[in-house]
């Protein structure tokens, strides 16, 4: 084992979203630091915006703005590459140059690993690698893998209980779905859900849900959907469509994926829905009308039965 | 059942070998889709979703203004970005609007496309034989590898030309001819004709002309319409035009150079950088390296591969030395500005060359 401490810095931001829990529980059982940047916030997003190109999207400007937040605090940055989860299916292009990008731009060291279904490397592997990289032997990181395995699993069940208490509650329900990327960003997501508490609205998250239950649901909607997070977002409002009264989907602009696959389910999810499309400029003002008159409509339906 | 007419989205001249090998192959009409125009645009926008790439809108336009014409039959191919998915979407928006029509894609999700396209032949022409098919497949390819290497050399010299137009008035005489080809040695005579022909035309190249490589997006880069020409623009000023990115790169050459373009730009890029990046940043390198005076990196909006590969590019022109400009396309675009900038490259390009 390594004797000296190190501190790998992990941005809050894409990803983040999705493996946090299982980040934090496999360098925790190796014994390595980890160092997190703040919640999105203004100051994040105009570091971001030096950074990157006009048009990248709302959610790589915002991880770039985290990068360079955590680039001189920290020894190593995690930056992991995901090609794809399930075999034939994809994600979006950015997650495949994520790592690429990161180290043109940034100056720093950089911890990474790679998951690339159709070339043979699952996650189980790809963390190995990553270990290996550390300096860690391969059974410490397979125990520690493991071990984070089981506590994501635990965790998960843990978050949908507690969300399907949420779902008995009289109050209006609202299905936020979007990447949890978006949904959990505090500029992103927060705004809306900032919104929505001020109505006294229950809100549901589409990250959550009975996976087991509604697998390869999105079937229905869009046979050859092929981007993994989309599957999941669609998968997602299938499960929640009875149990809430309104869907709003969540898109950061311009995202490539979501500009199509949500095409598909304004037109064929029967349930009222909207897409709500945030950019740098989103603020809370000019989304309140619209999110507010969204609610007025649910309401006014579900009075006339 | 009403015959089928089958039509395909436009994509510069290559409407003609994949007509060619749709007469020969399916018996039913082919329709080839009406010229882009700017109604087509506003059609395709109109009904698109509010961000999605510019492709997605022309493909759109394309499909709408053949359906009106009577097409009952589409195709669409597919590839590795979004371009893989508008097959669905642009079949659930135009099912909406009320067409009634078959709908075939071809995408890269089936492993072997020889047999993917093979099985979507099938389908129209269920008494296709597999060599049959395979042979006018060869034919196929090998028409679009002619028509490629030529307009390989066209671009490099069309800039020079001495009889204005004489490239062009050329480049239709070989289109006409290849359309009926009857086998693949007719074909080959076709092309040896045409390529002694091509290089008597009169130019009249200096001994140091400016060349300009143009990388970018696979679609913006080949569909004149959709980059307003930006090949000729380059052309009436005097200049070498140079870009990688063709069908046959495409669909053949790209397979086997995965591992030669990575070693290329292993300074830059670890992996793959998704769709066309990578190979745009190995272009770029190995057009700068070959002396280029400057590259142009076209892309629809929001294309989100070329968007990652635009950040890595910054750092190769800084490192190669060599400028470059980026131009986004998207229905809103227009000329003079294009124009503008154009000029202001070209400008900047000659001056540091007189240093």
């Amino acid at each position: 084992m390594r004797e000296e401490t190190m501190a790998v810095g992990i941005p809050k931001a894409l990803l983040y979203h999705n493996y946090h829990v299982l980040w934090e529980h496999f360098f925790n059982e190796l014994g390595v630091d980890l160092a997190y940047s703040k919640s999105t916030d203004k100051e994040i997003l105009e570091r971001g915006k030096k950074h990157s190109i006009d048009e990248a999207c709302l959610s790589l400007k915002i991880y770039l703005g985290h990068v360079d937040y955590l680039m001189d605090k920290v020894d190593y940055i995690l930056v992991p590459r995901i090609v794809s989860l399930k075999k034939h299916d994809k994600l979006c292009t950015n997650f495949y140059a994520l790592y690429d990008i990161v180290n043109n731009l940034f100056n720093t060291k950089i911890i990474n690993y790679n998951i690339d279904i159709d070339n043979h490397i699952n996650e189980k592997k790809a963390f190995i690698r990553m270990g290996k990289d550390l300096g860690f032997t391969r059974a410490s990181s397979v125990h520690a893998y493991m071990k984070a395995k089981r506590i994501v699993k635990r965790n998960a069940k843990h978050r949908f209980i507690k969300q399907s208490h949420l779902l008995e509650s009289p109050k209006l329900k609202i299905l936020l779905a979007g990447h949890p990327y978006n949904l959990r960003d505090k500029f992103i997501g927060g705004m809306v859900a900032n919104i929505l508490k001020k109505l006294d609205v229950e809100i549901i998250y589409s990250d959550i849900y009975d996976e087991r239950e509604s697998r390869d649901k999105y079937k229905s909607i869009s046979p050859r959907l092929y981007w993994t997070y989309n599957q999941d977002i669609i998968n997602s409002i299938l499960y929640y469509q009875q149990k809430v009264d309104g869907i709003i989907m969540i898109t950061s602009f311009p995202c490539g994926p979501d500009s199509l696959a949500n095409e598909m389910c304004l037109r064929k999810i029967d349930k009222p829905i909207i897409n709500l499309i945030i950019d740098e400029l989103s603020s809370e003002v000019g989304l309140e009308t619209r999110i507010e008159s969204f609610i007025d409509i649910i309401k006014a339906r579900l009075k006339n039965g | 059942m009403d015959k089928k007419i089958i039509t395909f989205p436009q994509l510069a001249n290559y409407h003609i070998p994949i007509e060619f090998l749709l007469t020969n192959l399916v018996e039913c009409d082919v329709l080839k889709s009406p010229p882009i125009t700017q109604k087509t645009i506003e059609l395709g926008s109109k009904h698109s979703p509010e961000f999605v790439c510019m492709p997605f809108k022309y493909n759109l336009g394309n499909f709408i203004e053949s359906l009106d014409l009577g097409t009952n039959v589409l195709l669409q191919a597919g590839g590795g970005c979004r371009y893989g998915y508008y097959a669905e979407v642009q079949k659930q928006i135009l099912k909406d609007l009320g067409y009634k029509f078959e709908f075939y894609s071809i995408t890269e999700t089936d492993k072997i496309a020889i047999i993917s396209v093979y099985k979507t032949l099938k389908s129209l022409n269920p008494k296709l034989k597999f060599f049959k098919y395979l042979y006018y497949l060869i034919i196929t390819f090998k028409m679009i590898h002619y028509m490629d290497k030529i307009d390989i050399y066209i671009r490099k010299n069309i800039g020079f030309e001495v009889i204005p137009d004489s490239f062009d008035k050329l480049l239709l005489e070989m289109l006409d001819d290849f359309k009926n080809t009857t086998g693949l040695f007719h074909l080959n005579k076709l092309y040896r004709i045409y390529l002694s022909r091509f290089k008597k035309l009169e130019i009249n190249k200096p001994n140091k002309n400016l060349k300009i490589g143009v990388i970018g997006e696979l679609y913006t880069l080949m569909e004149p319409f959709s980059n307003y020409d930006l090949e000729k623009m380059l052309a009436k000023m005097n200049v070498e035009v140079s870009r990688y990115t063709n069908v046959t790169y495409l669909i053949i050459t790209k397979r086997f150079n995965n591992k030669k373009m990575l070693k290329i730009c292993n300074k830059y890029c670890k992996y793959p950088i998704g769709a066309d990046g990578m190979d745009n940043i190995a272009s770029a390198i190995s057009l700068a390296l070959e002396g280029y005076d400057g590259l142009i990196h076209i892309k629809p909006f929001g294309c989100t591969p070329e968007i990652g590969a635009m950040h890595i590019l910054n750092k190769v022109s800084e490192d190669y030395k060599i400028p470059i400009i980026y131009f986004t396309f998207d229905n809103q675009t227009s000329i003079e500005g294009i124009k503008t900038r154009l000029e202001a490259f070209y400008d900047m390009i000659k001056m540091r060359r007189s240093k």
